[in-house]
């Protein structure tokens, strides 16, 4: 190299930090600084989660474990940016009252950066104002009611799972076109998450709602059995079914439609459709020709036992959650979500605000998350807060989902 | 006509089962006067044990025979080591222990043995020559096992001595002591007692339920509403009053109400019927004297 | 008896009353009014099974009847937070008058059940389609948190919404321990008390069995009513799902472990079922409720009569 180039060189590169350095200054956003949030250190990040773990729904505890369990692994890898991640899960018991009061313990007294993952419908909606009143990013909580994408009346809260009423309106979709005179029957879960996935129902079928559905019966979580529920509607003379319950109860209620010998064309809800949790406990004979809208691999589906996200998901919970049944989807669940979590703290840098985390959650640009269907991914925008739309109907035929169709959904 | 028939039918099913949990109340109140609200949880419990030895290989008659011994000796321990203290205590404060019991139970089975739904067995054939689309297998065969248990309490309490001694030493402890019963090992055994048919209601009710931690909160109600509304002092009377709470919460919700209001309702309507008549349709008048 | 009356010391603690919401986090001062609304609620439920001797499992019920009031009275009719509280004292009263008929005629485990039933069906009640208009269905109604009417600072934190809310619900729960001392020091807690204790006998001496009966049961509705209001108002949000069958229980709980048949239980009752979830929480991850049961058996040991139960043991031996 020659004097001359060589001093083009420097004065090249002391140009490029000039340029650099009035960049950074210009743009808070660089990664060049650090700018710390509250729960954020040079060694830690501390993000907090609200779950039942204990009361009705204590089943759902086990995303939190599964989250809990994702976060360790990372730390063992060496954390997010050289941080460990410091996960604080509260019990709420699934009451609005006390997801309130340990929503306010996590951001005014733990101080975390974040609340993620927080399942329920009606305990997030205690939470709901107060998050985005104190601006305090309330990501990827775990429900599928359709008001969490609003980005404009709550910028700072954001889904994760399809929402209930476009899968509903798939389903709608597929029975217009195979079933257009069908007598629909439905049975549905007294709550939130049931009447939304009933709205969405109806309001696909538009006018068509009230001659096609003969028979609409609903249940309590606190029922012991659905079997008289399964004995009304069969009555109805329907021949199409859709049910909306969670997994005890739909597994009860495949049992039940077997039993009794009543035969529709079954739709099921994507809250209930795990292989393990329900269509094998319901005895998967009877569960045969159920159509659902899936979005996850199953892990015991035999397409995917070989498949490199299922072999790391099972390594995991071998090594975390040993006394897990990893049949159970919700821990594949906590761990995809975790995994999402921890891309946008990622993408954040050394830029842990509140503000930023939230910037880089709406941005998230066809993140590929392993454990999700192809075909199906992780995208956001400021406009579009909801991470996962699509969806691929699926088939039961007695062993496993066969899917078939389109990827629906944006 | 079909469809009212199962209905009745499913509503019997379930009757069987708020009937079973019933007369573990029953037998828990005949022998200590009172309701032990930790009920459910213990049978719960004593069915993810069962559970437990069936996964462990062992077949599922002796795993139902070990559990029942398990229940009973967890039912004296409980009473020896938890009860004992508060005897003498308040009635309110016994029911404080008991609820005590209940989450500790309900969180114990969650911790070990996880909050998923778990598949138990039906010792009953699928087929067989009763067996129509009305009725199941294991519908019948509960109901049976129920009637049986029943059968056994009753004449238990009724034609044998040690019954006799735990009534007297439920109704007039002192008195009963004056006679030489030990008041306390009656209220052990009552208790060993309430636990084994507890984790036979369960063991019946978990092929159909599903286990899960949470199995029996929803049935404890229905379970306590069974054993007050026949009389709770009266075994018959607790499966009397499980079948009309099973039959008449399914005619009511397919036939007269819908499903959103049949839990209210069927709650009107067993309070109604107590106010007619307030020791339960065949419970024994307590007539104070003055 | 006598040291509680002493004025010095009441003013003492009264001022320390005023001054902790500046000296602690906003986060506590909102747990501190939830422990005095559940302190009102159970005065409610003393009221009825400590003095009137009437076992109630069900005031969650009554509880829910009043937060709901408030929350459809400020939501859909807008009326100011403050006037929501009588409203909803007057309602839960008739409420309870009516839960009092079938009562008359059940007792101990009978009724029990019947106010038990009474938790249960309210959850469903409040979902029930035809009432959704009012009750905001299964999705429930968000409330907007009362803002404070004047700007003030002390020890250098401003008057927040939370601190504003404490001195309300404070000064609402010293109305109501004033309303029950009186009202149970005078004739009419002297004829609850009676009725509990010997029926018969009050009866021969002119005393209503009936009407007392019926008016405790309302009386101690009306209580947790206020409360439930004062809960809505401050958690500013109200779902069926708030209200199932534990927080019944847990009222139960409270009665008992803060000592029945005592005004002053009320508060340490309230403590317990606020802070000690919490305390469990921290102590085991895995089975939080199972250290919740433990430490209420062990309370149940050490203090049978409640904590006021010692308290009084303390007194009397000195």
């Amino acid at each position: 190299m020659t004097m001359n180039s060589k001093r083009r060189g420097i004065t090249q590169a002391i140009a490029a930090v000039a340029i650099g350095a009035g960049v950074a200054g210009a743009s808070p956003a660089a990664l060049a600084q650090k700018q710390y949030g509250p729960g954020v250190t040079d060694k830690e990040i501390k993000i907090g989660n609200i779950m039942p773990y204990s009361g009705p729904a204590s089943a759902y505890g086990a995303i939190g474990k599964a989250a809990a369990g994702y976060y360790q692994m990372i730390n063992d890898q060496g954390g997010v940016n050289g941080r460990k991640i410091n996960f604080v899960s509260l019990d709420d018991g699934y009451s609005p009252p006390k997801t309130l009061e340990q929503a306010r313990k996590l951001v005014e007294q733990d101080n975390v950066l974040a609340l993620v993952t927080t399942l329920g419908t009606p305990t997030n909606s205690a939470i709901h104002k107060y998050m985005n009143q104190r601006k305090v990013p309330h990501l990827f909580i775990a429900t599928g009611a359709t008001k969490w994408g609003d980005p404009k009346g709550y910028p700072w809260t954001m889904g994760f799972q399809p929402s209930y009423q476009p899968e509903a309106k798939i389903y709608v979709q597929h029975i217009l076109e195979t079933k257009p005179n069908a007598k629909i029957a439905i049975l549905y879960q007294n709550d939130d998450y049931g009447k939304d996935y009933l709205k969405g129902f109806e309001d696909g079928l538009g006018d068509k709602a009230k001659s096609m559905i003969v028979a609409k019966v609903s249940y309590e979580v606190t029922d012991p059995t659905i079997d008289s529920q399964m004995v009304q509607l069969k009555a109805s003379g329907a021949d199409t079914f859709f049910n909306i319950t969670i997994p005890k109860f739909a597994a009860m209620a495949i049992k039940k439609a077997a039993e009794i010998g009543w035969k529709p064309t079954h739709y099921l809800n994507s809250v209930s459709n795990s292989a393990g949790a329900v269509m094998v406990p319901a005895g998967a004979e009877n569960g045969i020709g159920i159509i659902t809208g899936l979005y996850w691999k199953e892990p015991d589906d035999p397409e995917f036992a070989n498949d490199k996200a299922i072999l790391e998901y099972l390594a995991f919970m071998k090594k975390y959650l040993p006394q897990a049944d990893t049949k159970d989807l919700n821990y594949l669940y906590g761990y995809s979500n975790a995994m999402t979590v921890v891309e946008v703290l990622k993408k954040s840098g050394d830029n842990l605000t509140r503000e930023n985390v939230m910037k880089q959650a709406a941005a998230l640009k066809d993140f590929t998350v392993p454990t999700l269907l192809p075909g199906i991914n992780v995208s956001t925008a400021p406009d579009d807060f909801f991470p996962i739309e699509r969806m691929q109907t699926a088939r039961w035929d007695g062993k496993r989902w066969v899917r078939f169709g389109k990827v629906l959904g944006r | 006509m079909e469809a009212f028939l199962l209905q009745v039918l499913s509503g019997v099913t379930n009757g069987g089962i708020y009937a079973a949990v019933g007369l573990a109340l029953v037998m828990i109140y005949q022998s200590t006067h009172h309701i032990n609200f930790a009920q459910g949880e213990m049978a719960t419990f004593a069915t993810y044990i069962a559970w437990a030895l069936i996964q462990l290989g062992l077949p599922y008659w002796i795993a139902f025979a070990a559990t029942l011994v398990i229940a009973f000796a967890g039912g004296i321990a409980i009473q020896r080591l938890i009860l004992r203290p508060v005897e003498k205590a308040p009635v309110l404060t016994n029911v404080i222990v008991f609820i005590g019991l209940l989450v500790i139970f309900n969180a114990v089975s969650g911790m070990l043995f996880d909050h998923t739904i778990k598949v138990f067995p039906s010792p009953f054939p699928k087929e067989g020559m009763l067996i129509s689309k009305y009725f199941s297998g294991h519908q019948l065969g509960s109901t049976l096992v129920t009637l049986a248990v029943l059968l056994c309490i009753f004449s238990f309490l009724r034609f044998t001595p040690i019954g006799l001694a735990m009534r007297a030493a439920a109704l007039n402890p002192d008195s009963a002591r004056l006679v030489g019963i030990k008041v306390s090992w009656m209220l052990a055994i009552g208790w060993g007692f309430a636990a084994a048919v507890g984790a036979v209601a369960g063991m019946m009710v978990a092929p159909i339920v599903f286990l899960d931690p949470n199995m029996m909160s929803g049935i404890l109600l229905y379970g306590f509403a069974a054993a007050l509304l026949g009389g709770i002092d009266n075994p018959w009377g607790a499966v009397v009053g499980g079948l009309i709470v099973g039959v008449l919460e399914n005619l009511l919700g397919a036939y007269v109400i819908g499903t959103e209001l049949k839990l209210t309702v069927a709650l009107v309507l067993i309070v109604a019927i107590l106010t007619i008549k307030p020791d339960g349709l065949f419970g024994k008048t307590v007539v104070t004297r003055v | 008896m006598n040291q509680l009356n002493r004025w010095p010391v009441w003013m003492i603690f009264g001022i320390g009353l005023l001054l902790l919401p500046f000296l602690i986090k906003d986060f506590r001062v909102f747990q501190l009014s939830l422990m005095l609304i559940y302190a009102i609620a159970l005065l409610g439920l003393n009221i009825l099974t400590g003095y009137g001797g009437q076992i109630s499992l069900g005031h969650g019920a009554f509880y829910a009847i009043g937060g709901y009031c408030a929350a459809m009275l400020m939501d859909r009719f807008g009326l100011p937070y403050m006037a929501t509280i009588p409203i909803a004292a007057a309602v839960c009263f008739v409420a309870g008058i009516l839960m009092g008929f079938p009562a008359l005629r059940l007792g101990g485990h009978y009724l029990a059940l019947a106010t038990f039933a009474l938790a249960l069906a309210m959850p469903q009640l409040l979902k029930f389609k035809h009432f959704e208009h009012f009750t905001g269905g299964v999705q429930g109604i968000i409330l907007m948190k009362p803002t404070p009417p004047i700007e003030f600072s002390l020890f250098g934190q401003p008057l927040s919404e939370d601190r504003w809310l404490y001195f309300m619900v404070l000064g609402v729960t010293v109305i109501m321990f004033i309303i029950a001392r009186n009202l149970l020091d005078g004739r009419i807690g002297r004829a609850i008390v009676a009725v509990r204790d010997q029926p018969i006998a009050a009866g021969a001496l002119g005393v209503n069995l009936a009407v007392t009966k019926t008016i405790t049961f309302g009386v101690s509705a009306a209580f947790t009513g206020v409360a439930g209001a004062l809960g809505a108002i401050t958690v500013a949000f109200v779902a069926p799902d708030s209200f199932n069958v534990f927080l019944s229980i847990s009222f139960l709980v409270g009665v008992v472990v803060g000592g029945l048949a005592s005004i002053p239980g009320a508060i340490f009752g309230a403590a317990f079922i606020q802070f000690v979830p919490n305390i469990a929480d921290q102590i085991s991850k895995s089975a939080p409720w199972a250290v919740y049961g433990v430490f209420l058996i062990a309370l149940m040991y050490l203090a049978p009569n409640g904590i006021m139960g010692i308290i009084n043991r303390r007194r009397r031996s000195t």
